[in-house]
């Protein structure tokens, strides 16, 4: 172990000298950060390295408007709302589905599949399922849209805010003022859409791209590939994750997600309107599609006053650099999306690091 | 709080939320100064000797998991609390609120496992009480169990007796028994041997108690809120830090990986037979043998020490050496999405 890590500390004392300054590499992934945090990697690198938190968790970049949406759908009496937990903490502009008063018809499920039992303990209600997540969760979802089909169930609506991960990592390398040197990419979605995914964003970027598991070596051995191809100058995509993570990914299941999905444009928190980032129902399946079964609205939102959100998960800048932090914003009063998971990058900063590291 | 707000299910979670409610509402409306000190166990002087006294009740689903059931529950739960507090415990009540329907086998079962328990533990039940409620009013079964105990003589815990030095001793795994409660609620898919270390642990605090007397500065049974709301509890009461060594703390492997699996902090997740002790440096490797002399301490380990601080705040010291802050739970752990 003490040998990884001392090869991890020589690249990114190389990296550094190469590029003659400090070096910024983007998490993609909540796990990720999680990890990071509760491992004290953070701490226990030196300076001049900094890992920024990118919009990773499918909880923080859901848009406001979507949670209204899905309020407005909790209040009806004929509805009853399957999520995945985390999601009952997230503030739309009117509260959250945790503090809703009728919480009766709100069910917190562990898989989708369970909307299927619901929507069969239930006839004569219609129910919502929540369907949001990266690639991970979306073939869950086509799943139980197949099988609704197959088990004749018509009061099971999907109100799929599904997010693609490249689409919004060429987005924040598009953006001028980004900080990113390379992208730590999720190990979870990595094994759905295989790391041969990043290729484009390497030949367009020259950024590099390295798949990393969850355990804090295999992330050290992740930054310290990364601070190699730095100071060689060889981005590439590369996978510390090999047990887990194919080139080509899981086929059977990105087969499932393009027959039940279309990408379209779609907004993110913080990131607005990403070209060809979201998933939803494609016209065959719009009989289990709540937006067009249930008449649902779906205003995006404008900014928040106040909450940088946004700028964190652009990796622009720190939880603490924002005004709200820590202050009317924290883990029971979360004003912004990336302090209600507790894999958001607030979240994590306010949980593991209120000190102040030095790590800045 | 104002009166339009309304009561989370997190309230009831052992955390920061439980803590508000506890503070903000409950205590002024029954101020008083043995009640203020919100120990485990109420201590009433009578003439030499001090009585203590404590009440819980217990909700949970499913009734029946790996480990224990809610009887035994009921009867352990109530005596650690005395147990932690230096008490032996004399005497429990046992109170049912039971949901019409509820089939009288299930019941019978329940009875019996919180009688052998009591009986095991040589602690009898002595009174109760039965209401039956209409279908839907209540989950099945809610018990609530009240139990007086001796304080022992030479027992002297509490908060203010912790000092910086003091080192922290746990009497093994963690998380074990919220674990398994979450793996066997309905809906959860895997399938795990792990076990709820459902326990009374008073044979551990009274050895504890005897043979080291004032070394034995505070003891506590972590349960709602895991072994994070405790130490922060104990950093919060004194104004000191605490700092824990992740490689020292017990953990089943089988419970780590499925809190992993769910995005839980295993620190966070409740225990049912553990305790917290806070011992002087000096005779912690004593009180650790002692522990692990018990039937219910054979993991115990000492986990960290009490540390001056200018924050008070828990620390780990990661198994990579980082360090990381510990917080006091919310309330609810959530699980989370992929």
């Amino acid at each position: 172990m003490l040998d990884r890590i001392n090869i991890t500390y020589t690249q990114i004392a190389r990296a550094k000298k190469v590029l003659g300054r400090k070096i910024d590499i983007m998490e993609v992934c909540g796990t990720h950060t999680v990890s990071i945090f509760r491992t004290g990697l953070r701490d226990a690198f030196p300076e001049g390295l900094k890992l920024l938190s990118g919009p990773g968790c499918p909880v923080c970049i859901t848009d406001q408007g979507y949670i209204d949406a899905v309020l407005a759908m909790a209040d009806r009496d004929d509805c009853i709302i399957a999520t995945y937990g985390d999601m009952i903490r997230v503030p739309g502009r009117k509260g959250s589905l945790e503090r809703k008063t009728n919480r009766a018809n709100i069910k917190i499920i562990l898989s989708a599949e369970d909307t299927l039992n619901l929507a069969k303990q239930n006839p004569d209600k219609k129910i919502v399922f929540v369907a949001v997540g990266f690639e991970t969760t979306a073939p869950a979802t086509a799943v139980v849209v197949n099988e609704a089909i197959r088990q004749n169930i018509k009061n099971l609506f999907i109100f799929s805010n599904h997010k693609m991960v490249v689409p919004a990592m060429k987005a924040l390398l598009s953006e001028k003022n980004h900080k990113i040197d390379a992208f730590m990419c999720p190990g979870h979605v990595s094994v759905i859409i295989g790391s041969d995914a990043y290729k484009p964003i390497v030949e367009q970027f020259k950024k590099p791209c390295v798949v990393a598991g969850f355990e804090p070596m295999q992330i050290i051995d992740a930054i310290a590939e990364i601070c190699k191809q730095l100071a060689d100058g060889t981005p590439a995509v590369a996978s510390v994750y090999p047990a887990a993570v194919t080139p080509a990914g899981n086929r059977t299941a990105q087969k499932i997600i393009d027959e039940t999905f279309d990408a379209v444009d779609g907004y993110w928190r913080g990131l607005g309107k990403i070209p060809k980032s979201t998933l939803k129902l494609k016209e065959k399946f719009s009989g289990f599609d709540a937006e067009k079964q249930l008449g649902v609205q779906f205003i995006p939102e404008e900014d928040l006053t106040g909450c940088r959100c946004g700028e964190v998960l652009c990796g622009l800048i720190d939880p603490p650099d924002c005004e709200l932090f820590a202050k009317s914003c924290t883990p029971d009063t979360p004003v912004g999306p990336c302090m209600v998971s507790s894999e958001g990058a607030c979240a994590a900063w306010f949980k593991y690091a209120r000190k102040k590291r030095r790590n800045k | 709080m104002t009166d339009g707000d309304k009561v989370l299910l997190a309230h009831g979670g052992g955390g920061r939320l439980t803590d508000e409610l506890i503070r903000s509402i409950i205590l002024p409306a029954f101020k008083n100064e043995t009640l203020d000190k919100l120990t485990d166990s109420a201590e009433i002087q009578f003439g030499k000797n001090s009585i203590c006294f404590t009440t819980d009740s217990y909700v949970v689903r499913p009734l029946f998991f790996n480990g224990g059931d809610i009887g035994k529950l009921a009867v352990c739960g109530t005596i650690n609390d005395l147990s932690v507090s230096g008490a032996k415990p004399l005497a429990l009540s046992l109170a049912l609120i039971i949901e019409e329907g509820l089939e009288i086998g299930i019941l019978k079962k329940i009875l019996e496992s919180a009688a052998i328990t009591a009986k095991k533990e040589n602690v009898p039940i002595v009174c109760g009480d039965t209401k039956v409620v209409e279908a839907g009013s209540a989950d099945k079964i809610f018990i609530n169990t009240s139990g007086i105990g001796l304080k022992l003589p030479g027992a002297n815990v509490g908060f203010e007796r912790i000092a910086a030095g003091d080192k922290i001793i746990i009497t093994g795994t963690i998380g074990d028994h919220g674990m398994t409660i979450m793996s066997q609620r309905e809906g959860m898919k895997f399938q795990s041997d792990i076990e709820s270390d459902c326990a009374s642990v008073a044979q551990i605090c009274a050895k504890a108690v005897e043979t080291l007397g004032n070394d034995i500065k505070f003891m506590r049974d972590p349960t709602r809120g895991g072994l994070a709301a405790t130490l922060n509890e104990i950093v919060n009461q004194t104004g000191l830090g605490i700092e824990i060594q992740e490689s020292q703390i017990p953990i089943n492997p089988t419970t780590k990986a499925a809190a992993d699996m769910l995005g839980f902090d295993i620190l966070n997740i409740a225990n049912e037979g553990k305790v917290v002790i806070a011992v002087s440096a000096q005779k912690a490797d004593k009180c650790l043998e002692i522990c692990r002399g018990c039937e219910n301490g054979k993991k115990a380990a000492i986990i960290g020490q009490v540390i001056r601080s200018d924050e008070p705040l828990v620390e780990l010291i990661t198994t990579i050496k980082g360090r990381r802050i510990v917080q006091m739970p919310y309330g609810r752990e959530l699980p989370r999405i992929c």
